[in-house]
């Protein structure tokens, strides 16, 4: 399993990458992609919507579980991984590159100091 | 501590996803459930499935015993037959779907769901007034289902025995890959053309069947498959999954087993119960159910309502289905909307989307 240490996390299993333009980029971890197999279909909340750190924005649904996705940080939605609506199974062969999520712009830039690094994450996850 | 199942290391040679099932620390898949799912629908699949509980029960009792404890007509075996059956309590509630084989005239093997063996073996007890002899082997039996079209073929290269000669729902004992007295049962939960085989692993080595058999089928296609396509493939034939589909709030009749149970066969447990609700009718039935909009994935315990939503059900199994990239599942719908092609909504969170009720299978096989 790959946990890129330029990366922040989340103990809901979601990756953050800092674009450093006031965006992020969001996507669920190699861990996180493999505990659900194979995705069927990932459900995102369009552009432009606004969420506030944990609410969901999203779903995904892997053959034999549903599960709902943690917006890591507060803010509004600026890009959706259009992608994933052909090839949802991009989560699972490339989940911090071609499988992101969303870029959200944040409200708030200081919540990016309340999320896991990589060693507090690969301890969660064992 | 989980159990572990004499092929353990074998799965973990083959890197695979583990989970607890049933107390059994089991593989729920290898390399994917869909990639696993479509080699059994085409080639074929190889499962370990030895948490699943064997009991042996004989002696000149064992027939009575067996008849007053499950629903079907046991009398009707003969040996090398193997029957589909359910045991119910007094209620009618099901205590576990089970399959009874005839092994000789007075012995015979019934095969029950891992997480009720103990349960199970209990209840079956507990009713010996008669004496019948009745072992737990399930510890001694390792289990491994060769499941698809390309089954016989890949089954045919490490045995004497002519397999395609075997009827569905018979079984016959012989030497595979070298290893003695395995039952060899054309049996399966999966829809396909397949056998089931009984190791007792005090007499044949289950790893060496294992790994035989996974090399024979190289060249046809054959791949280790987990629970997850398991799950998938019982799914698209209906098959009911007891703690799912079926269990002690539900009984036969409204879970469409009624063509297994034989009210006029004599006395047995639950068969008072079962009149009685078939002669009131049934208020649900366990139908099948597909999901017509995409992207829309029914899942056990999801609403069923009907168009003004009033709850009339719910969901007790679904998946997306492999086959046909639909959502579909089964539930207990309310016996007037439980119709064929009646239509019925599903609340998926916040969505409530259509689907068309249906009798399982989903697909043709």
């Amino acid at each position: 399993m790959k946990f890129p240490d330029d990366l922040k996390y989340t103990k809901e299993h979601e990756w953050i990458r800092d674009n450093g333009d006031g965006t992020v980029t969001v996507g669920i971890t190699d861990f996180a992609q493999g505990e659900l197999g194979d995705i069927v279909f990932v459900e995102l909340e369009p552009e432009g919507s606004e969420f506030d750190q944990d609410e969901v924005f999203g779903t995904v649904e892997a053959v034999k579980t549903v599960s709902e996705l943690f917006s890591p940080v507060t803010g509004e939605i600026t890009e959706i991984n259009e992608k994933l609506e052909d090839d949802p199974e991009l989560v699972n062969s490339d989940p911090y590159g071609d499988g992101w999520m969303v870029k959200i712009k944040l409200a708030d830039t200081s919540e990016l100091d309340s999320l896991l690094s990589v060693d507090e994450y690969q301890n969660l996850v064992g | 501590m989980l159990k572990r199942t004499p092929l353990y290391n074998e799965h973990k040679k083959l890197d695979a996803r583990l989970i607890d099932f049933g107390g059994f620390e089991m593989p729920v898949q290898y390399k994917g459930i869909k990639q696993e799912h479509t080699a059994v629908r085409e080639h074929a699949g190889l499962f370990d499935v030895s948490h699943m509980g064997e009991f042996f029960v004989s002696g000149p009792a064992a027939l009575d015993i067996i008849q007053k404890v499950t629903i079907n007509d046991v009398s009707k075996l003969v040996p090398g037959k193997a029957q589909y059956t359910a045991m119910c309590y007094e209620d009618g509630g099901i205590v576990d779907d089970l399959l009874v084989y005839k092994l000789d005239e007075n012995e015979y093997m019934l095969v029950v769901n891992a997480s009720n063996i103990e349960k199970d073996f209990e209840w079956i007890s507990s009713h010996n007034s008669m004496g019948a002899t009745i072992e737990n082997r399930s510890d001694d039996f390792a289990l491994i289902a060769l499941q698809g079209p390309k089954s016989v073929e890949i089954l045919q290269k490490l045995t004497g025995v002519n397999v395609s000669e075997i009827p569905f729902y018979s079984f016959t004992t012989g030497t595979v890959a070298g290893e003695k007295e395995v039952i060899i049962s054309a049996t399966g939960y999966t829809g396909e053309k397949g056998f089931e085989l009984y190791i007792n692993t005090k007499k044949a080595d289950a790893v060496k069947i294992w790994a035989d058999i996974l090399k024979a089928g190289e060249q046809f296609g054959l791949e280790p498959a987990g629970l997850g396509a398991r799950d998938t493939l019982r799914l698209e034939m209906g098959y009911a999954l007891y703690g799912n589909d079926i269990n002690k709030d539900t009984n036969p009749l409204e879970a469409r087993m009624g063509w297994l149970t034989k009210l006029e066969k004599g006395d047995f447990i639950g068969k008072e119960a079962l009149i009685k609700q078939k002669e009131a009718g049934l208020t649900r039935k366990l139908m099948g159910f597909v999901v017509t909009e995409p992207r829309s994935v029914p899942r056990s315990g999801y609403e069923i309502t009907d168009e003004v939503g009033k709850l009339i059900g719910f969901v007790t199994s679904g998946t997306q289905s492999i086959t046909l990239d639909k959502g579909i599942g089964m539930g207990y719908i309310e016996t007037e909307r439980a119709g064929e092609n009646e239509k019925i909504t599903i609340n998926i969170r916040k969505k409530r989307v259509e689907a068309i009720v249906t009798r399982p299978p989903f697909i043709n096989k």
